[in-house]
Protein backbone atom coordinates (compact mmCIF):
# COMPACT_ATOMS: atom_id res chain seq x y z
CA UNK A 1 0.00 0.00 0.00
CA UNK A 2 3.16 2.47 0.67
CA UNK A 3 4.34 1.81 -2.53
CA UNK A 4 0.97 2.72 -4.13
CA UNK A 5 0.68 5.56 -1.82
CA UNK A 6 4.14 7.20 -3.15
CA UNK A 7 3.25 6.21 -6.81
CA UNK A 8 -0.22 8.30 -6.15
CA UNK A 9 1.56 11.27 -4.08
CA UNK A 10 4.07 11.73 -7.07
CA UNK A 11 1.19 12.32 -9.78
CA UNK A 12 -0.54 14.62 -7.28
CA UNK A 13 2.16 16.36 -6.76
CA UNK A 14 2.67 16.82 -10.56
CA UNK A 15 -0.98 17.45 -10.86
CA UNK A 16 -0.45 20.65 -8.39
CA UNK A 17 2.45 21.83 -10.23
CA UNK A 18 0.78 21.97 -14.03
CA UNK A 19 -1.40 24.91 -14.94
CA UNK A 20 -4.61 22.91 -15.91
CA UNK A 21 -6.45 22.89 -12.74
CA UNK A 22 -5.30 26.76 -12.72
CA UNK A 23 -6.73 27.74 -16.22
CA UNK A 24 -9.55 26.16 -16.20
CA UNK A 25 -10.69 26.99 -12.35
CA UNK A 26 -9.99 30.46 -13.42
CA UNK A 27 -12.31 30.33 -16.70
CA UNK A 28 -14.92 28.72 -14.74
CA UNK A 29 -14.79 32.02 -12.29
CA UNK A 30 -15.17 34.16 -15.06
CA UNK A 31 -17.89 32.79 -16.92
CA UNK A 32 -19.84 31.74 -14.02
CA UNK A 33 -19.36 35.73 -13.33
CA UNK A 34 -20.19 36.94 -16.31
CA UNK A 35 -23.50 34.48 -16.49
CA UNK A 36 -24.33 35.80 -13.13
CA UNK A 37 -23.72 39.98 -13.68
CA UNK A 38 -26.33 39.91 -16.60
CA UNK A 39 -29.40 41.86 -15.46
CA UNK A 40 -32.85 39.66 -15.51
CA UNK A 41 -36.06 41.91 -15.28
CA UNK A 42 -33.75 43.39 -11.95
CA UNK A 43 -34.81 40.49 -10.31
CA UNK A 44 -30.98 39.58 -8.64
CA UNK A 45 -32.48 36.49 -6.42
CA UNK A 46 -32.79 34.41 -9.59
CA UNK A 47 -30.12 31.30 -8.98
CA UNK A 48 -30.84 28.52 -10.45
CA UNK A 49 -29.71 29.27 -14.35
CA UNK A 50 -26.44 30.48 -12.62
CA UNK A 51 -26.09 27.01 -10.35
CA UNK A 52 -27.00 25.06 -13.57
CA UNK A 53 -24.20 27.20 -15.46
CA UNK A 54 -21.52 26.74 -13.02
CA UNK A 55 -22.04 23.19 -12.69
CA UNK A 56 -22.35 22.15 -16.30
CA UNK A 57 -18.19 24.05 -16.13
CA UNK A 58 -17.34 21.96 -13.40
CA UNK A 59 -18.08 18.96 -15.10
CA UNK A 60 -16.89 19.70 -18.59
CA UNK A 61 -13.47 21.09 -16.33
CA UNK A 62 -13.41 17.60 -14.28
CA UNK A 63 -14.16 15.03 -17.13
CA UNK A 64 -11.20 17.55 -19.16
CA UNK A 65 -8.59 17.26 -16.45
CA UNK A 66 -9.63 13.77 -15.33
CA UNK A 67 -8.77 12.48 -19.23
CA UNK A 68 -5.97 14.53 -20.07
CA UNK A 69 -4.31 13.80 -17.01
CA UNK A 70 -4.84 10.19 -16.94
CA UNK A 71 -4.21 9.97 -20.64
CA UNK A 72 -0.43 11.21 -20.12
CA UNK A 73 0.79 8.88 -17.03
CA UNK A 74 1.80 6.04 -18.77
CA UNK A 75 2.87 7.11 -22.34
CA UNK A 76 4.87 10.12 -19.97
CA UNK A 77 6.30 7.47 -18.28
CA UNK A 78 7.73 6.03 -21.22
CA UNK A 79 8.36 8.65 -23.24
CA UNK A 80 10.79 10.21 -20.31
CA UNK A 81 12.09 6.35 -19.78
CA UNK A 82 11.02 6.69 -16.14
CA UNK A 83 9.21 3.80 -15.84
CA UNK A 84 12.27 1.18 -16.60
CA UNK A 85 13.90 2.09 -13.19
CA UNK A 86 10.43 2.44 -11.60
CA UNK A 87 9.77 -1.30 -12.32
CA UNK A 88 13.07 -2.31 -11.73
CA UNK A 89 12.41 -1.80 -8.38
CA UNK A 90 10.57 -4.07 -6.18
CA UNK A 91 7.15 -2.26 -7.58
CA UNK A 92 4.55 -4.37 -9.71
CA UNK A 93 3.01 -3.69 -13.00
CA UNK A 94 -0.47 -3.53 -10.70
CA UNK A 95 1.25 -1.56 -7.84
CA UNK A 96 2.24 0.84 -10.72
CA UNK A 97 -1.17 0.76 -12.45
CA UNK A 98 -2.95 1.50 -8.87
CA UNK A 99 -0.46 4.09 -8.07
CA UNK A 100 -1.70 6.05 -11.19
CA UNK A 101 -5.42 5.28 -10.92
CA UNK A 102 -4.79 6.52 -7.19
CA UNK A 103 -3.00 9.80 -8.12
CA UNK A 104 -5.17 11.00 -10.39
CA UNK A 105 -8.29 9.97 -8.61
CA UNK A 106 -7.08 11.86 -5.77
CA UNK A 107 -5.73 14.95 -7.51
CA UNK A 108 -9.04 15.45 -9.04
CA UNK A 109 -11.11 15.04 -6.03
CA UNK A 110 -9.18 17.83 -4.59
CA UNK A 111 -9.83 19.62 -7.70
CA UNK A 112 -13.63 18.80 -7.05
CA UNK A 113 -13.31 19.93 -3.48
CA UNK A 114 -12.15 23.20 -4.65
CA UNK A 115 -14.86 23.61 -7.21
CA UNK A 116 -17.67 22.82 -5.36
CA UNK A 117 -16.64 25.06 -2.77
CA UNK A 118 -16.69 27.76 -5.26
CA UNK A 119 -19.96 26.60 -6.30
CA UNK A 120 -21.55 26.85 -2.66
CA UNK A 121 -20.08 30.16 -2.73
CA UNK A 122 -22.04 31.11 -5.63
CA UNK A 123 -25.23 29.53 -4.63
CA UNK A 124 -25.31 31.09 -1.12
CA UNK A 125 -24.35 34.44 -2.70
CA UNK A 126 -28.15 34.22 -3.83
CA UNK A 127 -29.85 31.55 -2.31
CA UNK A 128 -31.24 32.03 1.41
CA UNK A 129 -30.01 28.32 2.20
CA UNK A 130 -26.93 26.25 1.80
CA UNK A 131 -27.89 22.58 1.44
CA UNK A 132 -24.18 21.50 2.30
CA UNK A 133 -24.99 17.85 2.54
CA UNK A 134 -26.72 17.56 -0.98
CA UNK A 135 -23.50 19.58 -2.46
CA UNK A 136 -21.52 16.80 -0.65
CA UNK A 137 -23.55 14.09 -2.04
CA UNK A 138 -23.37 15.59 -5.58
CA UNK A 139 -19.63 16.08 -5.44
CA UNK A 140 -19.21 12.36 -4.15
CA UNK A 141 -21.16 11.16 -6.88
CA UNK A 142 -19.39 12.73 -9.29
CA UNK A 143 -16.09 11.78 -7.67
CA UNK A 144 -17.39 8.11 -8.08
CA UNK A 145 -17.90 8.84 -11.67
CA UNK A 146 -14.67 10.10 -12.44
CA UNK A 147 -12.92 7.35 -10.92
CA UNK A 148 -14.61 5.15 -13.99
CA UNK A 149 -13.34 7.43 -16.75
CA UNK A 150 -9.96 7.17 -15.03
CA UNK A 151 -9.99 3.72 -14.56
CA UNK A 152 -11.57 3.65 -18.58
CA UNK A 153 -8.56 6.29 -19.64
CA UNK A 154 -5.70 4.27 -17.87
CA UNK A 155 -6.94 0.81 -19.77
CA UNK A 156 -7.50 3.32 -23.36
CA UNK A 157 -3.92 4.78 -22.26
CA UNK A 158 -2.11 1.45 -22.25
CA UNK A 159 -4.36 0.04 -25.67
CA UNK A 160 -4.02 2.96 -27.70
CA UNK A 161 -0.79 4.68 -29.03
CA UNK A 162 -0.74 8.21 -28.82
CA UNK A 163 -2.41 10.05 -25.55
CA UNK A 164 -4.28 12.39 -28.10
CA UNK A 165 -5.91 9.74 -29.74
CA UNK A 166 -6.67 8.37 -25.99
CA UNK A 167 -8.52 11.10 -25.14
CA UNK A 168 -10.22 11.75 -27.71
CA UNK A 169 -11.49 8.43 -27.27
CA UNK A 170 -12.50 8.57 -24.09
CA UNK A 171 -13.95 12.18 -24.14
CA UNK A 172 -16.27 10.51 -27.32
CA UNK A 173 -16.73 7.70 -25.26
CA UNK A 174 -18.08 9.81 -21.62
CA UNK A 175 -20.13 12.77 -23.96
CA UNK A 176 -21.60 10.03 -25.40
CA UNK A 177 -23.04 7.96 -21.87
CA UNK A 178 -23.61 11.59 -20.44
CA UNK A 179 -25.64 11.79 -23.05
CA UNK A 180 -27.60 9.00 -24.56
CA UNK A 181 -26.44 6.59 -21.82
CA UNK A 182 -30.09 6.73 -19.95
CA UNK A 183 -32.12 7.02 -23.44
CA UNK A 184 -30.27 3.93 -24.96
CA UNK A 185 -33.45 1.52 -23.79
CA UNK A 186 -35.82 3.70 -25.38
CA UNK A 187 -34.42 3.57 -28.91
CA UNK A 188 -33.48 -0.15 -28.69
CA UNK A 189 -37.43 -0.65 -27.85
CA UNK A 190 -38.18 1.08 -31.13
CA UNK A 191 -35.69 -1.38 -33.22
CA UNK A 192 -36.40 -4.45 -34.69
CA UNK A 193 -34.70 -7.93 -33.65
CA UNK A 194 -31.91 -8.62 -33.89
CA UNK A 195 -30.87 -4.79 -33.56
CA UNK A 196 -33.15 -4.61 -30.30
CA UNK A 197 -31.61 -7.20 -28.48
CA UNK A 198 -27.98 -5.85 -29.18
CA UNK A 199 -29.02 -2.84 -28.29
CA UNK A 200 -30.44 -3.67 -25.04
CA UNK A 201 -27.20 -5.34 -24.11
CA UNK A 202 -25.17 -2.66 -25.18
CA UNK A 203 -27.37 -0.47 -22.75
CA UNK A 204 -26.85 -3.11 -19.97
CA UNK A 205 -22.94 -3.22 -20.16
CA UNK A 206 -21.90 0.45 -20.33
CA UNK A 207 -20.96 2.18 -17.64
CA UNK A 208 -23.99 4.42 -16.90
CA UNK A 209 -22.24 7.25 -15.83
CA UNK A 210 -24.87 9.72 -16.21
CA UNK A 211 -26.21 7.54 -12.47
CA UNK A 212 -23.59 10.08 -11.17
CA UNK A 213 -24.84 13.15 -13.20
CA UNK A 214 -27.65 15.00 -10.18
CA UNK A 215 -26.85 18.29 -11.33
CA UNK A 216 -30.71 18.66 -11.99
CA UNK A 217 -31.13 17.69 -8.19
CA UNK A 218 -28.97 20.01 -7.05
CA UNK A 219 -30.18 23.18 -9.42
CA UNK A 220 -33.56 22.37 -8.83
CA UNK A 221 -33.46 21.73 -5.01
CA UNK A 222 -34.91 17.99 -4.47
CA UNK A 223 -34.00 16.22 -1.58
CA UNK A 224 -30.95 13.99 -0.48
CA UNK A 225 -30.92 10.31 -2.41
CA UNK A 226 -31.73 8.00 0.07
CA UNK A 227 -28.45 6.13 1.77
CA UNK A 228 -29.53 2.49 0.28
CA UNK A 229 -29.39 3.92 -3.12
CA UNK A 230 -26.05 5.59 -2.36
CA UNK A 231 -24.89 2.53 -1.32
CA UNK A 232 -25.86 0.65 -4.69
CA UNK A 233 -24.13 3.77 -6.31
CA UNK A 234 -21.27 2.94 -4.72
CA UNK A 235 -20.79 -0.51 -5.47
CA UNK A 236 -22.05 0.10 -8.83
CA UNK A 237 -19.28 2.16 -9.72
CA UNK A 238 -16.68 0.36 -7.80
CA UNK A 239 -17.24 -2.28 -9.93
CA UNK A 240 -16.67 -0.84 -13.14
CA UNK A 241 -13.81 0.94 -11.80
CA UNK A 242 -12.06 -2.62 -10.34
CA UNK A 243 -13.40 -4.29 -14.13
CA UNK A 244 -11.35 -1.48 -15.73
CA UNK A 245 -9.02 -1.64 -13.94
CA UNK A 246 -7.84 -5.59 -13.91
CA UNK A 247 -8.49 -5.10 -17.47
CA UNK A 248 -5.41 -2.57 -17.72
CA UNK A 249 -3.35 -5.03 -15.53
CA UNK A 250 -4.22 -8.01 -17.78
CA UNK A 251 -3.35 -5.95 -20.90
CA UNK A 252 -0.54 -3.94 -19.17
CA UNK A 253 1.34 -7.26 -17.85
CA UNK A 254 1.95 -8.63 -21.22
CA UNK A 255 2.91 -5.57 -23.18
CA UNK A 256 6.41 -4.80 -23.90
CA UNK A 257 7.51 -1.50 -22.00
CA UNK A 258 9.69 0.15 -24.84
CA UNK B 1 7.14 28.27 -71.27
CA UNK B 2 3.51 26.87 -70.49
CA UNK B 3 1.03 29.87 -70.20
CA UNK B 4 -1.62 27.34 -68.67
CA UNK B 5 -0.29 27.57 -64.89
CA UNK B 6 -0.27 31.52 -65.07
CA UNK B 7 -4.30 30.99 -67.11
CA UNK B 8 -5.45 28.55 -63.96
CA UNK B 9 -3.85 31.32 -61.37
CA UNK B 10 -5.62 34.04 -63.10
CA UNK B 11 -8.81 32.52 -63.42
CA UNK B 12 -8.74 30.98 -60.10
CA UNK B 13 -7.78 34.62 -58.56
CA UNK B 14 -10.50 36.41 -60.97
CA UNK B 15 -13.20 33.92 -59.21
CA UNK B 16 -11.94 34.56 -55.88
CA UNK B 17 -12.58 38.13 -56.44
CA UNK B 18 -16.02 37.89 -58.08
CA UNK B 19 -17.21 35.37 -55.42
CA UNK B 20 -15.35 37.27 -52.59
CA UNK B 21 -17.42 40.46 -53.75
CA UNK B 22 -20.49 38.51 -53.86
CA UNK B 23 -20.37 36.96 -50.40
CA UNK B 24 -19.99 40.89 -49.20
CA UNK B 25 -22.93 42.11 -51.25
CA UNK B 26 -24.81 38.96 -49.76
CA UNK B 27 -23.36 39.18 -46.22
CA UNK B 28 -23.97 43.67 -46.21
CA UNK B 29 -27.61 42.66 -47.08
CA UNK B 30 -28.06 39.84 -44.45
CA UNK B 31 -26.64 40.86 -41.30
CA UNK B 32 -28.35 44.01 -40.19
CA UNK B 33 -31.65 41.23 -40.26
CA UNK B 34 -31.80 42.13 -36.41
CA UNK B 35 -28.50 43.68 -35.45
CA UNK B 36 -28.11 41.00 -32.74
CA UNK B 37 -24.85 39.07 -31.63
CA UNK B 38 -26.79 36.07 -31.87
CA UNK B 39 -27.71 36.84 -35.14
CA UNK B 40 -24.14 37.03 -36.30
CA UNK B 41 -22.72 33.56 -34.55
CA UNK B 42 -25.81 31.56 -35.15
CA UNK B 43 -27.28 32.37 -38.13
CA UNK B 44 -30.73 31.08 -38.75
CA UNK B 45 -30.30 28.48 -36.25
CA UNK B 46 -30.56 30.39 -33.32
CA UNK B 47 -34.32 29.95 -33.93
CA UNK B 48 -33.55 26.36 -33.10
CA UNK B 49 -31.49 27.31 -29.95
CA UNK B 50 -34.80 29.55 -29.57
CA UNK B 51 -36.92 26.50 -29.01
CA UNK B 52 -34.53 25.01 -26.62
CA UNK B 53 -34.44 28.04 -24.78
CA UNK B 54 -37.97 28.31 -24.26
CA UNK B 55 -38.36 24.36 -23.78
CA UNK B 56 -35.66 25.02 -20.90
CA UNK B 57 -37.77 27.56 -19.62
CA UNK B 58 -40.80 24.73 -19.55
CA UNK B 59 -38.23 22.07 -17.78
CA UNK B 60 -37.70 24.62 -14.85
CA UNK B 61 -41.32 25.46 -14.12
CA UNK B 62 -41.54 21.82 -13.73
CA UNK B 63 -38.74 21.68 -11.48
CA UNK B 64 -36.20 19.87 -14.10
CA UNK B 65 -38.83 16.71 -14.41
CA UNK B 66 -39.35 17.10 -17.83
CA UNK B 67 -39.52 14.46 -21.10
CA UNK B 68 -36.38 13.92 -23.26
CA UNK B 69 -36.81 14.05 -26.97
CA UNK B 70 -36.88 10.30 -26.67
CA UNK B 71 -39.43 10.31 -24.22
CA UNK B 72 -41.49 12.50 -26.08
CA UNK B 73 -41.33 10.52 -29.25
CA UNK B 74 -43.30 8.04 -27.85
CA UNK B 75 -45.99 9.97 -26.65
CA UNK B 76 -48.59 11.41 -29.09
CA UNK B 77 -47.75 14.88 -31.00
CA UNK B 78 -47.72 18.42 -28.36
CA UNK B 79 -47.49 21.46 -30.13
CA UNK B 80 -47.97 23.86 -26.37
CA UNK B 81 -45.67 24.02 -23.86
CA UNK B 82 -46.62 22.99 -20.37
CA UNK B 83 -45.80 26.16 -19.72
CA UNK B 84 -48.26 27.95 -22.16
CA UNK B 85 -50.64 25.40 -20.81
CA UNK B 86 -50.40 26.40 -17.33
CA UNK B 87 -51.28 30.27 -18.12
CA UNK B 88 -53.76 28.91 -19.88
CA UNK B 89 -55.03 27.36 -16.81
CA UNK B 90 -54.40 29.97 -14.77
CA UNK B 91 -51.52 28.06 -13.40
CA UNK B 92 -53.47 25.43 -11.39
CA UNK B 93 -52.08 22.06 -12.09
CA UNK B 94 -54.76 21.02 -14.59
CA UNK B 95 -52.88 20.87 -17.79
CA UNK B 96 -52.28 17.65 -19.49
CA UNK B 97 -49.50 15.78 -18.73
CA UNK B 98 -48.68 12.77 -15.85
CA UNK B 99 -49.23 13.40 -12.28
CA UNK B 100 -46.95 10.62 -11.96
CA UNK B 101 -43.88 9.27 -14.44
CA UNK B 102 -44.00 6.51 -16.73
CA UNK B 103 -43.07 3.05 -15.03
CA UNK B 104 -39.28 2.30 -15.77
CA UNK B 105 -38.56 -0.39 -18.27
CA UNK B 106 -35.92 -2.00 -16.19
CA UNK B 107 -34.41 -2.27 -13.18
CA UNK B 108 -31.64 0.40 -14.47
CA UNK B 109 -34.05 2.71 -15.55
CA UNK B 110 -35.77 2.16 -11.82
CA UNK B 111 -32.53 2.72 -10.48
CA UNK B 112 -31.40 5.77 -12.35
CA UNK B 113 -34.71 7.58 -11.53
CA UNK B 114 -33.82 7.80 -7.95
CA UNK B 115 -30.33 10.44 -10.24
CA UNK B 116 -32.53 12.61 -11.70
CA UNK B 117 -36.07 14.68 -11.07
CA UNK B 118 -38.51 11.98 -11.31
CA UNK B 119 -41.74 13.47 -9.82
CA UNK B 120 -44.35 16.20 -11.17
CA UNK B 121 -43.57 19.67 -9.12
CA UNK B 122 -44.36 22.97 -10.41
CA UNK B 123 -42.53 26.02 -9.58
CA UNK B 124 -45.20 28.03 -8.57
CA UNK B 125 -45.42 26.23 -5.53
CA UNK B 126 -42.82 27.19 -4.08
CA UNK B 127 -42.90 30.71 -5.01
CA UNK B 128 -39.58 30.40 -7.48
CA UNK B 129 -41.69 31.16 -10.61
CA UNK B 130 -38.81 34.02 -11.43
CA UNK B 131 -36.66 30.86 -12.12
CA UNK B 132 -37.55 30.57 -15.79
CA UNK B 133 -37.12 34.01 -16.68
CA UNK B 134 -33.53 33.89 -17.89
CA UNK B 135 -34.45 30.98 -20.49
CA UNK B 136 -37.12 33.28 -21.43
CA UNK B 137 -35.01 36.54 -21.60
CA UNK B 138 -32.44 34.09 -23.46
CA UNK B 139 -35.33 32.91 -25.91
CA UNK B 140 -36.20 36.25 -26.61
CA UNK B 141 -32.86 37.47 -27.39
CA UNK B 142 -32.09 34.07 -30.29
CA UNK B 143 -35.13 34.79 -31.58
CA UNK B 144 -37.23 38.31 -31.40
CA UNK B 145 -40.14 36.77 -33.57
CA UNK B 146 -41.19 34.35 -31.51
CA UNK B 147 -44.27 35.93 -29.73
CA UNK B 148 -44.94 33.22 -26.95
CA UNK B 149 -41.69 34.38 -25.66
CA UNK B 150 -43.21 37.65 -25.04
CA UNK B 151 -46.70 36.81 -23.97
CA UNK B 152 -45.81 33.70 -21.47
CA UNK B 153 -42.42 35.97 -19.82
CA UNK B 154 -44.79 39.00 -19.50
CA UNK B 155 -47.54 36.74 -17.54
CA UNK B 156 -45.48 35.19 -15.07
CA UNK B 157 -44.11 38.97 -14.44
CA UNK B 158 -47.09 40.74 -14.20
CA UNK B 159 -49.26 37.96 -12.65
CA UNK B 160 -47.18 36.30 -10.29
CA UNK B 161 -44.49 38.26 -9.25
CA UNK B 162 -46.16 41.72 -9.65
CA UNK B 163 -43.80 42.82 -11.46
CA UNK B 164 -45.94 44.89 -13.87
CA UNK B 165 -43.12 47.59 -15.05
CA UNK B 166 -41.20 44.86 -16.79
CA UNK B 167 -43.79 43.43 -17.83
CA UNK B 168 -44.67 46.02 -20.07
CA UNK B 169 -41.01 46.87 -20.73
CA UNK B 170 -40.35 43.30 -22.08
CA UNK B 171 -43.81 43.25 -23.95
CA UNK B 172 -42.89 46.75 -26.07
CA UNK B 173 -39.44 45.23 -27.19
CA UNK B 174 -41.34 42.31 -28.32
CA UNK B 175 -43.90 44.53 -30.23
CA UNK B 176 -40.96 46.55 -31.68
CA UNK B 177 -40.02 43.06 -32.87
CA UNK B 178 -43.17 42.39 -34.01
CA UNK B 179 -45.41 45.33 -34.29
CA UNK B 180 -48.16 43.04 -35.79
CA UNK B 181 -48.92 40.95 -33.24
CA UNK B 182 -52.54 40.71 -31.61
CA UNK B 183 -50.86 38.30 -28.85
CA UNK B 184 -48.57 40.83 -27.53
CA UNK B 185 -51.30 44.17 -27.69
CA UNK B 186 -53.77 41.61 -26.52
CA UNK B 187 -50.96 41.04 -23.56
CA UNK B 188 -50.07 44.69 -23.08
CA UNK B 189 -53.91 45.29 -22.81
CA UNK B 190 -54.65 43.11 -20.43
CA UNK B 191 -52.00 44.75 -18.28
CA UNK B 192 -53.01 48.05 -18.55
CA UNK B 193 -56.71 47.10 -17.71
CA UNK B 194 -55.75 44.60 -14.75
CA UNK B 195 -52.94 46.23 -13.50
CA UNK B 196 -52.52 50.01 -14.78
CA UNK B 197 -56.46 50.60 -14.33
CA UNK B 198 -55.56 53.02 -17.18
CA UNK B 199 -59.06 52.18 -19.26
CA UNK B 200 -58.61 54.66 -21.82
CA UNK B 201 -55.23 53.12 -22.92
CA UNK B 202 -56.17 49.38 -22.22
CA UNK B 203 -58.87 50.37 -24.70
CA UNK B 204 -57.28 51.56 -27.28
CA UNK B 205 -54.43 48.53 -27.55
CA UNK B 206 -56.86 46.13 -27.02
CA UNK B 207 -58.86 47.89 -30.35
CA UNK B 208 -56.10 47.95 -32.22
CA UNK B 209 -55.24 44.29 -31.36
CA UNK B 210 -58.34 43.24 -32.61
CA UNK B 211 -57.68 44.89 -35.66
CA UNK B 212 -54.99 43.27 -36.21
CA UNK B 213 -56.64 39.97 -35.55
CA UNK B 214 -59.04 40.73 -38.30
CA UNK B 215 -56.44 41.62 -40.70
CA UNK B 216 -54.50 38.39 -40.57
CA UNK B 217 -56.96 35.61 -38.81
CA UNK B 218 -60.44 36.99 -40.61
CA UNK B 219 -59.29 35.33 -43.86
CA UNK B 220 -57.86 32.27 -42.31
CA UNK B 221 -59.51 29.22 -43.16
CA UNK B 222 -58.79 28.01 -39.52
CA UNK B 223 -58.10 31.49 -37.53
CA UNK B 224 -56.96 31.64 -34.37
CA UNK B 225 -60.70 32.30 -32.47
CA UNK B 226 -59.59 31.63 -29.10
CA UNK B 227 -57.20 34.45 -29.52
CA UNK B 228 -59.83 36.76 -30.76
CA UNK B 229 -62.34 35.33 -28.24
CA UNK B 230 -59.76 36.58 -25.31
CA UNK B 231 -59.49 40.11 -26.57
CA UNK B 232 -63.39 40.46 -27.16
CA UNK B 233 -63.61 38.84 -23.55
CA UNK B 234 -61.19 41.54 -21.85
CA UNK B 235 -62.66 44.27 -23.84
CA UNK B 236 -66.19 43.44 -22.94
CA UNK B 237 -64.80 43.25 -18.91
CA UNK B 238 -63.12 46.64 -19.60
CA UNK B 239 -65.86 48.69 -21.02
CA UNK B 240 -68.45 46.59 -18.18
CA UNK B 241 -66.05 48.35 -16.04
CA UNK B 242 -65.98 51.52 -17.14
CA UNK B 243 -69.89 51.85 -17.06
CA UNK B 244 -69.90 51.37 -21.15
CA UNK B 245 -72.33 48.82 -21.04
CA UNK B 246 -73.42 49.77 -24.84
CA UNK B 247 -69.96 49.04 -25.51
CA UNK B 248 -69.97 46.04 -23.37
CA UNK B 249 -72.75 44.26 -24.88
CA UNK B 250 -71.20 44.69 -28.44
CA UNK B 251 -67.98 43.00 -27.92
CA UNK B 252 -69.82 40.43 -25.64
CA UNK B 253 -72.35 39.69 -29.01
CA UNK B 254 -69.44 39.46 -31.20
CA UNK B 255 -67.79 36.90 -28.22
CA UNK B 256 -70.80 35.19 -28.53
CA UNK B 257 -70.11 34.01 -32.75
CA UNK B 258 -66.58 32.55 -31.61
CA UNK B 259 -66.84 31.28 -28.39
CA UNK B 260 -66.65 27.32 -27.22
CA UNK B 261 -69.80 28.21 -24.59
CA UNK B 262 -72.20 30.98 -25.99
CA UNK B 263 -74.71 29.93 -23.31
CA UNK B 264 -72.26 31.77 -20.93
CA UNK B 265 -71.61 34.52 -23.20
CA UNK B 266 -75.31 34.72 -23.66
CA UNK B 267 -75.94 34.85 -19.78
CA UNK B 268 -73.74 37.61 -19.42
CA UNK B 269 -75.61 39.05 -22.06
CA UNK B 270 -78.79 38.97 -20.31
CA UNK B 271 -77.43 40.34 -17.29
CA UNK B 272 -76.02 43.37 -18.77
CA UNK B 273 -79.66 43.87 -20.47
CA UNK B 274 -81.31 43.35 -17.18
CA UNK B 275 -78.95 46.63 -15.77
CA UNK B 276 -80.11 48.34 -18.36
CA UNK B 277 -83.33 47.54 -17.47
CA UNK B 278 -83.83 46.53 -21.22
CA UNK B 279 -86.17 43.46 -22.42
CA UNK B 280 -84.24 40.50 -23.40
Amino acid sequence: MNTIWALAKIVVLEMIRRKDFYVLFILTVLLTGMAGSVNLFNDHSIVRYLKEICLLLIWVASLVIAITCTARQIPMEREQRTIFPLLAKPVTRAQFLLGKFLGCWVATGLALLVFYLFFGVVSASREQHWPVLNYLQAGFLHWLMLGIVIAATLLGSIVFAAPSSNGTICFVCVAGILLLGRHLNKVALGLAEPLQSLLYGIYFVIPHLELFDVRDLITHNWDLIPGGVMALAILYAATYTAFLLTAAWLVFRRRPLN
Amino acid sequence: MNPAPALLAALAFATALATGGRLLVWQAERVPDTGSVFDLLLGESRRAFAMHAFIKADAYFHSGFYPSVFDLAQVADRNKTHLEESIKSAGNEHHDHDAKPAPARDWLEAFGNHFHPSQHRHLERFGDEREILPWLRLAAELDPQRVETYTVAAFWLRDRLNKVNDAEQFLREGLRANPQSYEILYELGRLYAENDRDVPRARAVLELAIERWLKQEARKADPDKQGYGQILAQLADLEERAGNLDRALAHFARLKQVSPAPETVQKRIDELLARQGRPR
